[in-house]
């Protein structure tokens, strides 16, 4: 398919003459022990067709049941993002022909939510806050997942056929709708990764999704329209549909901004569509037209009854919500003893649940820290990754770090483990052990290195017995040399002075 | 005609109980019976499908526990044993389902409606799956693709429908029991034009789990049988709560039996019956009205009060279950695409598009009822249409329900014939649809508002069966069986026996089966 060239605006040219209106859809799949109108396991991964039920294939004659725990998901979502939740809710069926919704219909809340008019400020990475209202949050279901097989653009389009996994058919989602945002400015593309960071953050506290982008449990759609400084009335948005990964939310809200105002400035009108984003190449290429026109033939569904909420029940689901995340980011703060600062840009970097996991693995917050804003950090920014991505978890830096403790290793090593870690090798341990990367502690065969080092350095040698220690660094060349770098310094150094009979 | 297939599913059990015959030589007796009537050219053809091996297999076991004795026998369901007819829109492993349509030719489901798993744990033989109108929508059986089913009075007559197949295996004694769904009268109207007893239970009261659905707000399954006793044990079987089903009231059954046999005993005293105005005159035939008003004084007769109520949203009946019935169904029916089960056609030219192979398989697997009923629906559920169409008849629904809390308010039951007419030719409607869904207007008002309902055989004109219709508040079926039972103790009282036994013979050589 040949790649239409888009125009683009340079962003800080286009925020001179614009204001961005933003608004986000984050459908979020929740980590519920069975799916949201059927028996089958939520789990993610399992062999295609293997976790379904004759419900969620939509068999003749099967019917729907809510999944209780889902609705208590769902409220504490709400409740989390200071909504009000109905005291009566009901679902409908949004019908459109696509195979991988078995009913040919999609079971969601529409326009009767469980959750509704709340909000959630979102700190930037000065500090400064931004309040983001949120219109509402319901539940629906999960489509299948098709992949489309032959064509060149994986779209159904041209495809020679397509398979199709209902695993993830009926799996319970909550959609989170944002009201339009507004006065965020050149901001718009930060705000847009802090809002999904920050609802992503909310449901993993929760534990009410395991929140994994790269794996769709997290999946955002980004409206993006562009109104001239001091207009009254919005302008035409796109819709850019499953941003999967932070970065890309971020990426993708300014390409559409850049995108947008060359439009507008050539004279031309948006197209109200939804957008496909490209992560290989950060842009967005048009999907289908999408009009206010698309009839979906919403109705109640007839085979649930309303969900009914009370007061004690949402009470007692308040009373199960985790401390909210300003607070609790004011007590990390404090039991870490970062400053500020570091404190700031732990949370920018998103790595806070990581460090705090690290923690309490067992390491001490400084060692979590160093690593986390250190080296991971790094091989994230080279690998043009967000670090979550990156495949590192507490265990790893445990890991890493009991091998330093235990002087198997040393730090310059444990940055190369870390790299193969990194690179898919196994654990830390695996890679010491596959790489031979162990420190040589063996002192037979790093006495023989530095006897070797001693007589090739006779005037050295002379030096350090004559009273000037500091000489011995320049045996530790050679000694590194032989042991291909993986002799403990500390040591070398203790066994050069055992050897000459001096004190150290 | 074999002693057995005579007896009633009550007097069938005694006799099992009693060890005066085998479940196998009863599941036998009907076998025979279905070779006899069912098939031939002219035959009945209430069978789509004839499960005789698993039907035998199932008598042979309840035979073998019962001659073994001892509390595996105490325990057994007073109709294990009794062979039993399912409409084949319920799905059943082992069985084919079709929902009489081309769409599910040769389809197996592989689970069993909760229905059916009760009839299994009660260890009732399934006879087979009997014919109906596509998918359930139709008035006369007319609608299957596999051919109508005839009336057992009257072989050149319609069975009535959507469950033609199941009254008419009761009718001409192919099976003592079966079960049907209705909608909008698709056990009671088939009922009434064969002379047969059936009953709509209170929406909620039978777990729809396994009914291929066609409008879920008004789908109920119930029974249908020869006597109103045989129809309240049946009903308590497969009655009560299922957690598969949101729908399903979460209350134990009523007392149906007792309520049954209370009945029987035709003393109707205190009893407060409603006429209700907008279901007679004008449309109705005049040897319907004939019965109907017998039937009101034999009621009286027996002690029974009886009151005119007046249902003046009625009118709105018919007119907004045409909107609400097919908006439900173009939504139930959009799976059946050929995506994961049943037909798939290819488009015989151009590009092999999702999008064109779904229409090509709905195109060629509905019937034109079926497609009517979508396209109207889909109309009716139209942005834009949505409130004056769907929204209007939601109103008149609820205007419904409270012209009969009005009505209750007087009277403990109502009263009216079921059906209009009695059987029609077939083919006589096939054409004007209209004419085919006034049949449904005496029943829709109970589906609409979600009451019980049941058709007792209320004797002839012109020689052809009339039905008579009570009906009660929500979750008070009960109030059905005694007054049904009673009606039926006092017209057989008259007619000096049943009303079935006024039928013609049928045999080999009126149907052309296997004599």
């Amino acid at each position: 398919m040949a790649m239409h060239q888009e125009e683009l605006v340079d962003f800080d040219v286009a925020l001179e003459k614009y204001d961005p209106v933003l608004g986000f859809e984050v459908h979020v799949e929740l980590n519920t022990k069975t799916k949201m109108f059927s028996s089958a396991p939520n789990v993610f991964g399992d062999t295609p067709n293997t976790n379904v039920t004759p419900v969620c294939l939509g068999l003749p004659g099967v019917l729907p049941v809510v999944n209780k725990t889902a609705v208590e998901y769902a409220i504490m979502i709400g409740l989390a993002l200071n909504c009000k939740i109905a005291e009566r809710c009901g679902f409908a069926r949004k019908n459109y022909f696509y195979p991988d919704t078995p009913k040919n219909f999609q079971t969601s809340q529409y326009d009767d939510p469980i959750a509704y008019d709340g909000w959630i400020d979102i700190e930037l990475s000065d500090g400064e806050v931004f309040r983001v209202e949120i219109e509402r949050a319901h539940m629906e279901e999960d489509a299948g997942k098709l992949t489309h097989m032959g064509g060149s653009t994986g779209r159904i389009q041209g495809a020679d056929y397509s398979l199709v996994d209902y695993n993830r058919s009926g799996v319970p989602l909550v959609e989170i709708v944002t009201k339009t945002i507004e006065g965020a400015g050149k901001r718009a593309p930060e705000l847009a990764k802090a809002y999904v960071a920050a609802i992503r953050e909310i449901v993993k506290a929760l534990d009410v999704s395991d929140a994994k982008m790269e794996r769709g449990n997290v999946r955002c759609d980004a409206n993006v329209s562009l109104m001239l400084k001091g207009a009254e009335k919005f302008g035409t948005r796109t819709e850019t549909k499953n941003v999967n990964s932070l970065r890309a939310v971020e990426h993708a809200v300014r390409f559409e901004i850049e995108r947008h105002a060359a439009v507008l400035n050539s004279g031309a009108a948006i197209v109200q569509e939804t957008r496909h984003w490209h992560e290989d190449t950060r842009t967005t290429t048009s999907g289908r037209p999408k009009s206010d026109a698309d009839d979906y033939r919403y109705f109640p569904e007839p085979d649930l009854v309303p969900v009914i909420t009370t007061v004690e029940w949402i009470e007692e689901l308040r009373s199960r919500l985790p401390e909210p995340p300003a607070e609790r980011r004011k007590r990390l703060q404090a039991d870490w003893g970062y400053s500020d600062a570091e404190f700031r840009d732990v949370v920018n970097a998103g790595v806070t649940e990581a460090i705090e996991e690290t923690i309490a693995a067992g390491t001490t917050a400084a060692v979590a820290r160093k690593w986390w804003m250190g080296e991971i950090a790094r091989l994230a920014k080279n690998a043009d990754k967000d670090v979550a991505d990156l495949g590192v978890t507490s265990a790893t830096i445990v890991e890493l770090n009991s091998l330093i403790e235990s002087k198997k290793i040393n730090d310059k090593i444990a940055r190369q483990v870390l790299e193969f870690v990194v690179a898919g090798e196994g654990t830390p341990s695996e890679v010491v052990e596959k790489r031979s990367l162990a420190v040589v502690n063996d002192d037979s065969a790093l006495g023989a290195a530095i006897d070797a080092a001693m007589e090739a350095m006779p005037d050295v040698v002379a030096k350090v017995k004559g009273g000037k220690l500091q000489a011995i660094g320049a045996l530790m060349g050679p000694v590194m040399k032989a042991t291909r770098g993986q002799a403990d310094a500390g040591r070398v150094r203790e066994l050069v002075l055992e050897k000459l009979g001096i004190e150290g | 005609m074999n002693q057995i297939i005579q007896l009633s599913a009550t007097e069938l059990a005694a006799k099992l109980r009693a060890g005066e015959i085998t479940s196998v030589q009863a599941v036998q007796a009907h076998l025979d019976r279905i070779a006899e009537v069912d098939g031939g050219e002219r035959g009945v053809h209430a069978f789509l499908h004839v499960n005789t091996e698993e039907a035998l297999a199932v008598a042979a076991e309840v035979d073998a526990i019962r001659a073994a004795g001892g509390a595996d026998a105490q325990a057994l369901h007073p109709f294990a044993g009794v062979p039993i007819a399912v409409k084949d829109l319920i799905v059943t492993k082992g069985q084919p389902t079709t929902a009489a349509s081309k769409m599910l030719e040769g389809w197996m489901s592989p689970y069993d409606a909760t229905v059916i798993e009760k009839i299994r744990a009660a260890k009732l033989p399934m006879l087979g799956k009997t014919n109906l109108d596509e998918f359930a929508m139709g008035s006369s059986t007319e609608h299957s693709a596999y051919g109508p089913t005839r009336n057992p009075w009257d072989l050149d007559r319609i069975p009535g429908g959507s469950g033609g197949g199941s009254a008419a295996a009761v009718a001409a004694f192919e099976a003592p029991l079966a079960l049907g769904t209705d909608t909008g009268g698709s056990i009671r109207q088939p009922g009434a034009v064969t002379g047969t007893v059936g009953v709509k239970p209170t929406y909620g009261g039978v777990s729809r789990y396994g009914a291929i659905a066609m409008a879920s707000s008004l789908d109920q399954i119930g029974p249908v049988t020869r006597t109103v006793l045989d129809s309240a044990y049946l009903h308590e079987l497969i009655g009560g709560h299922d957690p598969a089903d949101s729908t399903s009231l979460n209350e134990p059954v009523p007392a149906l039996v007792a309520a049954a046999e209370q009945g029987a005993s035709g003393d109707m005293t205190g009893v407060r019956v409603g006429v209700i105005k907008e279901l007679q005159g004008e449309g109705y035939e005049a040897g319907v009205q004939e019965r109907f008003n017998e039937s009101l004084e034999a009621l009286r007769a027996a002690g029974a009060e009886i009151v005119e109520v007046s249902c003046p949203n009625f009118k709105y009946a018919l007119g907004a279950y045409y909107l609400i019935m097919p908006s439900e169904v173009s939504s139930n029916l959009a799976k059946f695409d050929g995506v994961r089960f049943g037909t798939r056609v290819l488009p015989t030219q151009g590009p092999l598009t999702i999008e064109r192979v779904m229409g090509a398989t709905r195109a060629a697997g509905f019937g034109d009822e079926v497609k009517r009923r979508i396209i109207l629906g889909t109309y009716a559920l139209s942005a834009g249409y949505y409130d004056a169409y769907y929204g209007s008849a939601q109103k008149v629904r609820t205007l419904i329900q409270r012209d009969f809390d009005a009505a209750f308010e007087q009277a403990d039951v109502l009263i009216s014939p079921t059906s209009p007419t009695v059987a029609f030719e077939l083919g006589s409607k096939t054409d004007d649809p209209l004419a085919m869904y006034l049949n449904d207007v005496a029943t829709i008002p109970a589906n609409m508002a979600g009451i019980p309902g049941i058709t007792v055989p209320g004797g002839l004109s012109e020689g052809l069966p009339v039905g008579i219709q009570f009906l009660a508040p929500a979750r008070e079926d009960a109030r059905l069986y005694r007054a049904g039972a009673a009606l039926e103790k006092l017209l057989e009282d008259k007619w000096g026996g049943r009303l079935l036994d006024q039928a013609p013979e049928l045999s080999a050589a009126t149907t052309g089966g296997v004599a």
